[in-house]
């Protein structure tokens, strides 16, 4: 027998390691060894609280009543853990991308960030866990009195409730202790889930321990054991087929929807690569915990007189074969069961409790800005959430002493499970169907929490004690299709199935059509899309559109929550971004945004989102905000594709605008040059002019003098009206508005006139012709063609430096062109003078002699460029040529030749 | 601007096998949920209904094989996202 006080002994030296190990491990974390903390191990363990006292101890008379129904409760979260790709992958990595606090928070997040949603889901949570938590503390009690009793204590009615109490107590302390320490929920509970890791190991440990006695030590080996088990008197297959399948939908939905669960599986998730790894882990370890649930029945209900509480066959077993430490074991294992479930389901509600109900009546009650930037909100968050947990556990223990403690608590389990379930819908609604909106999810789960109330939940109270047994029988004033467990008059259902039938139905079709009915707002939206497409990298939309807040205001609010030092650092980091010096980054969208995320991570999504509503005046985004935001980005981009396109239109025109300035700059150097030119060609004649005159004037000369004076002055007047005639001449050539008159000729006649204006008289230049070449019949404008002629003469006569100067004129043709060459006797043109003659008064050497302006070339190309033809310089061996072209098509067309 | 980046319609080895392996991961529930359906359809026409051990056996039987399954695939799939992102191409 073990002494009832040993046990206590034990079990408390069990609890002080797991405060040990709790504290170690926080420290660990603190120290920054988080490492092996973070293993998919100890992500696997800490699922295991899925395995309360309820599977550990009630899973054996579970099996000892109905055969093999106690394993649908384990089959479902196996079915979901091996299709981890359907749902957990998605919501995991949700958790992650959104900080979710809570499944309340992700309900709440995912359709627009509703404080209602999150709390309709926190009251449906904690009314679905209460009894729960009630049934765990009953274990506890339960398995104390076991050995109390085995030691001839008789415990009456207030030992089992002072035993409860301590306990829930205890269990209070260290929740809090431990749960509580930071706010930040997405910061993991190093010391929690460590010792739920240690917690989970002892339970297996010890349920095996067990089925390893009863097996080997009791039965005598598993062939024998198998026979027993044929022999026995339960009937292990005897199932109602839709039992069978609703318990397994059941466990599998409950096993997503309950708040401890989403806290280990979700919140408390360190990697997502840890999911594949309890994939099949933790399946592993619910075969194992169910592996001997059988032997232990069939051999318990063989060995214990009849009519012994099966629920405690894992106890009372090994302490009817004597084995004390097994039984003490076995106690260990049943109370890490209860305590692990009280300890995480406390957590997962006190932040559902304190962010979704208790900080947003609190915020409204200090609607005013200024009372809010007072309070310290991080400690009443804290408090809230402590008090939170006492207040559940005081919820539990209440349960059970009002419950009476007695088998009506144990057929709790199941309703409590199907109460749990009603989020299921708005949960794989909301992260499957963007469709899915926030009335049609207030719709389902309000529609699944009423039936689930009417048809699992009051009438588990037993007949009569909330529902009376004339409505259970007649329904509600006589409405037969209201009766609690036979709606809609079909009755032969099993009230379980009845119950989860008809409210997942319901539930589902109310989701459905609200949100088919309604239109979502464009939070919601924003928020379905991001829920939905987690896995496409979509980028979160702006919720702030105008970033009124100060940057103080929220620095100081953001203080509050997160802590003066993280909430620094976060400004800081801002600010370093945005490449600001100093503390205070810009209130940008994407800066509110990302705060608001940071303090989801405390507060839960809909609570940070009013928090820094109120601060930046409430400018939530809406409909009209996001019509303007994406008008207005579509202005800017028409606006800066204009300016391109502007941009580029005068940087051409700027080029033009160069380019034309170039030409500007260059003809007015042209310009300079010439007008320079002509002042100085009309001044040396003019000065000529004005000093004979001047002699004239003061007369007292002889008559020859005057008549030679006077002959001069006529000269120079003669060679200023050439001159300018000249110019005339060039500037009407230049400008196109020379009049051609077409004539017919014979070149020969031309040559000879030309011969006989250029005043060859007082010259020795000889012409050598040859008459017979220059037969050719011209069409042109003769006149002009002369005038080349004589200019080229008169340059022969003017140039040709030979002491016997000759000119030869030439005339040949080739097929398209008549060439007159004009070639002297003379030194020539230097080559480096070629390029020039045809300027304007270029004249290569300054003979003054020449007396021209050296206008005459420039004249003759002109006027061979009027023509069609050409005049160019041509080098011979010896002397100047000038060759004259005359293109047939142009003069010979029409001529034939003599 | 051009459209989406186009997909390959074939993959290589490598990539396809990753992709069938996600199938599987995707398909193991499924198979789970009907093994463990098919006790419903054993008949109990001679009254007695079936065994307890034979009963107990297929069970667990059935838990052992989706474990060894889902260990087994998990074990070659591929460590990132890199074979569901795009489910198109095949």
């Amino acid at each position: 027998m073990v002494p009832f006080n040993v046990l206590i002994f034990a079990a408390l030296s069990y609890v002080a390691i797991l405060f040990s190990v709790a504290f170690l491990a926080e420290r660990r974390a603190a120290a920054g060894h988080s490492d092996w903390l973070q293993s998919p191990l100890i992500y696997t363990l800490s699922l295991s609280i899925y395995c309360t006292a309820w599977t550990f101890y009630g899973a054996v008379g579970y099996a000892a009543r109905s055969g093999l129904e106690f394993v649908t409760i384990y089959l479902g979260p196996t079915l979901v853990m091996v299709g981890w790709w359907w749902i957990l992958r998605r919501l995991v990595r949700i958790g992650r991308s959104q900080r979710l606090t809570s499944i309340a928070d992700l309900i709440s997040s995912r359709f627009g960030k509703s404080t209602l949603l999150g709390v309709v889901v926190t009251v449906i949570s904690v009314v679905a866990a209460t009894p729960y938590i009630a049934l765990q503390l009953q274990s506890v009690t339960l398995s104390f009195a076991v050995f109390a009793q085995s030691g001839a204590e008789s415990w009456d009615r207030s030992d089992f409730n002072a035993t409860a109490m301590w306990v829930a107590v205890g269990l209070a302390v260290f929740t809090i202790l431990f749960g509580t320490r930071n706010l930040d929920v997405n910061e993991r509970h190093h010391g929690i889930v460590m010792a739920i890791a240690v917690e989970a190991v002892v339970k297996l440990l010890a349920l095996l321990a067990v089925g390893v006695f009863v097996v080997w030590g009791v039965a005598g080996g598993p062939a024998e054991m198998l026979n027993r088990i044929d022999n026995s008197d339960i009937t292990l297959w005897d199932q109602d087929h839709g039992r069978w399948i609703s318990l397994i939908f059941l466990s599998a939905a409950a096993f997503l929807c309950l708040p401890r669960m989403f806290q280990v599986l979700v919140v408390e998730n360190a990697d997502e690569r840890h999911l594949r790894v309890a994939s099949w882990a933790f399946p592993l370890y619910l075969f194992l915990m169910s592996l001997f649930v059988v032997p232990i029945a069939v051999v318990g209900l063989d060995l214990l007189p009849a009519g012994s509480n099966p629920d405690l066959f894992v106890l009372t077993v090994p302490l009817a074969q004597g084995q004390d430490g097994l039984a003490v074991l076995s106690f260990l294992g049943g109370f890490s069961s209860a305590t692990s479930m009280v300890i995480v389901a406390a957590i997962a509600l006190a932040t559902m409790v304190s962010n979704h109900i208790v900080v947003p009546v609190w915020l409204n009650l200090q609607s005013n800005r200024q009372a809010m930037m007072s309070g310290d909100v991080r400690h009443v968050i804290l408090l809230a959430r402590r008090l939170s947990i006492a207040g559940v556990l005081a919820l539990g223990f209440i349960y059970y002493r009002m419950s009476g403690g007695g088998t009506a608590l144990a057929a709790i389990g199941l309703v409590s499970f199907t109460g749990t379930v009603q989020v299921l819908p708005a949960l794989v609604g909301g992260i499957f169907w963007r469709g899915a909106t926030r009335v049609g999810a207030a719709c389902g789960l309000v529609t699944g929490l009423i039936i689930w109330t009417w048809t699992l939940f009051l009438p588990s109270f037993g007949a009569g004690a909330v529902i009376s047994q004339s409505i259970m029988d007649f329904g509600p004033w006589g409405i037969e299709w209201l009766r609690p467990q036979a709606l809609f008059g079909i009755t032969g259902l099993d009230p379980l199935v009845h119950g989860i039938l008809w409210s997942m139905l319901l539930n589902s079709g109310m989701l459905i059509l609200g949100s088919l009915l309604s239109f979502p707002a464009p939070l919601e939206r924003l928020q379905g899309a991001q829920f939905v497409n987690v896995f496409e990298r979509s980028v979160a939309a702006p919720a702030w559109t105008r970033a009124a807040a100060a940057a103080e205001d929220l620095l100081v609010m953001s203080q509050r929550i997160l802590g003066g030092r993280e909430a620094q650092a976060i400004f800081e980091r801002e600010a370093e971004r945005q490449g600001l010096t100093g503390y205070l980054p810009e209130t940008t969208p994407e800066f509110i945004e990302r705060l608001e995320r940071e303090l989801a991570g405390s507060v839960g999504a809909a609570t940070a989102h009013a928090m820094i509503g109120q601060l930046t005046g409430g400018s939530v985004v809406s409909v009209e905000d996001l019509i303007a935001v994406a008008d207005e980005a579509a202005q800017i981009l028409e606006y800066s594709n204009r300016l391109e396109a502007k941009s580029a239109e005068q940087e051409r025109t700027a080029r033009a605008l160069r380019d034309a300035n170039a030409k500007l700059t260059a003809l007015s150097v042209q310009k300079d040059a010439f007008l320079s030119q002509i002042s100085h060609e009309l001044r040396t004649p003019m000065t000529s002019i004005r000093s004979f005159s001047e002699i004239l004037r003061d007369g007292d000369m002889s008559a020859a003098e005057q008549g030679r004076y006077a002959g001069i002055i006529h000269d120079e007047a003669i060679r200023l009206t050439r001159l300018l005639d000249d110019l005339l001449d060039l500037s009407v050539l230049e400008n196109g508005q020379v009049v051609l008159n077409e004539q017919t000729g014979d070149l020969s006649a031309l040559l000879d006139r030309a011969i006989g204006a250029a005043g060859l008289h007082d010259s020795d230049l000889k012409i050598v012709r040859n008459r017979n070449e220059e037969a050719v019949m011209l069409s042109a404008d003769l006149d002009r063609l002369v005038q080349v002629f004589i200019n080229l003469i008169s340059n022969a006569r003017k140039y040709c430096d030979a002491t016997a100067p000759e000119l030869t004129i030439e005339v040949s043709r080739t097929p398209n062109d008549y060439y007159v060459d004009f070639v002297d006797n003379g030194s020539g043109i230097a080559p480096e003078n070629e390029q020039l003659i045809f300027e304007k008064f270029s004249r290569v050497s300054d003979q003054s002699k020449a007396g021209g302006a050296g206008l005459g070339l420039a004249i003759c190309r002109e006027i061979m460029h009027r023509l069609g033809g050409d005049v160019d310089y041509v080098r011979r061996a010896k002397g100047a040529a000038f060759r004259v072209t005359l293109p047939k098509a142009k003069m010979g067309a029409v001529l034939a030749e003599t | 601007m051009s459209g989406p980046p186009k997909t390959p319609i074939f993959l290589e080895r490598a990539s396809y096998k990753q992709r069938r392996l996600t199938d599987a991961a995707r398909l193991l529930p499924i198979m789970g949920a009907v093994l463990w359906a098919i006790p419903l359809l054993w008949g109990d026409d001679d009254g007695a209904g079936v065994s307890n051990a034979h009963a107990l056996i297929y069970v667990f039987g059935v838990w052992v094989v989706l474990i060894g399954l889902s260990a087994l695939i998990i074990n070659r799939l591929q460590d990132d996202d890199t074979a569901a992102q795009s489910d198109s191409a095949d």
